[in-house]
């Protein structure tokens, strides 16, 4: 859990949360131990295995033809917790296609497959912390957690951030979405607030005439903590 | 004004064709003479392996320098070619491996004292709402071991020890235990 002032709700979900099945024998049940911040926690990885390629952010042009569904666009800012931008840092996502199926082959929910969509992208924020894919909505799709089991259309979203204590996967919602008090992995952040936070917001103004929807999802990482050598 | 982070949540089971990548768990050349192997496997509360899990390390060079702009101590040279990140996923087993080297000792909190040698892991998972953190240490480091800070805050000796990696030919073994009683020790970063 993170460390957080007297008053404050935790944002983040707890490691046990029953209704979500997979939580029971992988969370572990022994409290966490502090690490005093060091060098390891402030420093971290920049892009892994590279520079994005020019295409990696458009998740429609990556096949021969254009996948089906709404297209949309799907941007934003990454902030650490001064709201300062965080720049050139690596964005990644992956996703189901429109009608709820992933190209994994472990993904058996009789749902087509989209012969023109993999659902992966990449890309770095610009100067201004911003980032910018362009893919298609996701469809909900069922799990086997319990009896009737939807997850709320999402799309995955791995982050980096400047250091290693910042390292973020989480997931982003679309606004007025019907599932959301259905599905546990979502209820598992107890807070209303911090459950708004990770759903986007429907921006007309970045919306493309003709073309595609636009969705804003700002995402905002752990704050920035002053290195030894600063005091 | 501190903004409140966004939550985290599960990286889920259907990762596999967006984050891996080729060479992902190779930190150095397999010619490089100090290369070395850690192996492991992540393991339930039931014991069972789990095989969708991603296994992430962060870890300085040999001279002990971060790859990382906070890391100013330009006395300690960089690598070429070594960026100090790894990603692998896990196997039908449960089991990752990586290549690398072992990193140089860096500073402790209070920016001079030595830490003892060691590698950053987070672990991401279906069934974790939160990746957990740890860090492996060297079996062949005790008398840096025994000053380490962060091994000397944690009383039970059991616990200790599951932070310090296994010695294998060719390299090391660490296995990460998510629940129950010989649970790996995770990290509030």
């Amino acid at each position: 859990m993170t460390q957080q002032a007297s008053g404050e709700v935790a944002a983040h979900p707890p490691y046990l949360y029953p209704d979500y099945k997979s939580t029971r024998l992988r969370a572990p049940d022994k409290p966490l131990t502090i690490v005093p911040r060091t060098l390891t926690e402030l420093t971290g990885p920049a892009y892994g295995r590279g520079r994005p390629g020019s295409l990696d952010h458009d998740l429609t042009r990556q096949h021969g033809g254009e996948p089906l569904g709404e297209r949309i666009i799907v941007h934003g800012r990454l902030l650490d917790g001064d709201g300062r931008p965080v720049r050139d840092s690596l964005v990644e996502i992956w996703q189901a296609n429109a009608a709820g199926r992933y190209t994994h082959a472990g993904d058996r929910h009789p749902a087509p497959l989209d012969p023109n969509f993999s659902g992966a992208g990449r890309c770095l924020t610009d100067d201004e912390g911003r980032y910018r894919f362009v893919t298609i909505k996701p469809g909900a799709y069922p799990w086997k957690n319990h009896h009737n089991a939807w997850r709320p259309a999402h799309i995955h979203f791995s982050l980096f951030g400047p250091a290693f204590r910042t390292r973020l996967i989480t997931q982003m919602y679309f606004p007025g979405d019907p599932l959301f008090e259905f599905d546990p992995i979502f209820q598992s952040v107890g807070d209303p607030k911090a459950q708004q936070r990770m759903i986007s917001s429907f921006d007309l103004e970045a919306t493309e005439p003709e073309w595609a929807l636009a969705y804003n999802f700002d995402i905002i990482l752990e704050g920035r903590v002053a290195t030894p050598m600063e005091h | 004004m501190t903004l409140p982070p966004t939550p985290s949540q599960t990286i889920g089971p259907f990762f596999h064709n967006a984050l891996p990548y080729e060479g992902g768990d190779r930190l150095v050349p397999t010619g490089d003479p100090d290369a070395l192997r850690i192996v492991g496997t992540v393991i339930d509360g039931a014991e069972e392996p789990v095989s969708d899990a991603l296994v992430e390390i962060w870890q300085a060079n040999r001279a002990g320098r971060y790859r990382h702009p906070e890391d100013r101590r330009d006395d300690l040279p960089l690598e070429e070619g070594f960026t100090g990140f790894g990603r692998c996923p896990t196997d039908a087993e449960g089991r990752f491996e990586f290549l690398t080297i072992k990193p140089g000792p860096v500073p402790g909190p209070d920016g001079e004292t030595l830490q003892a040698p060691h590698i950053a892991v987070s672990v991401f998972a279906r069934g974790l709402l939160r990746r957990v953190v740890t860090r492996i240490y060297f079996p062949d480091e005790e008398e840096a071991n025994a000053a380490d800070p962060l091994l000397s805050s944690i009383e039970d000796a059991g616990q200790r020890s599951t932070l310090i990696a296994g010695q294998l030919d060719g390299g090391y073994h660490f296995d990460i235990r998510l629940q129950g009683e010989d649970q790996t020790v995770f990290l509030d970063v």
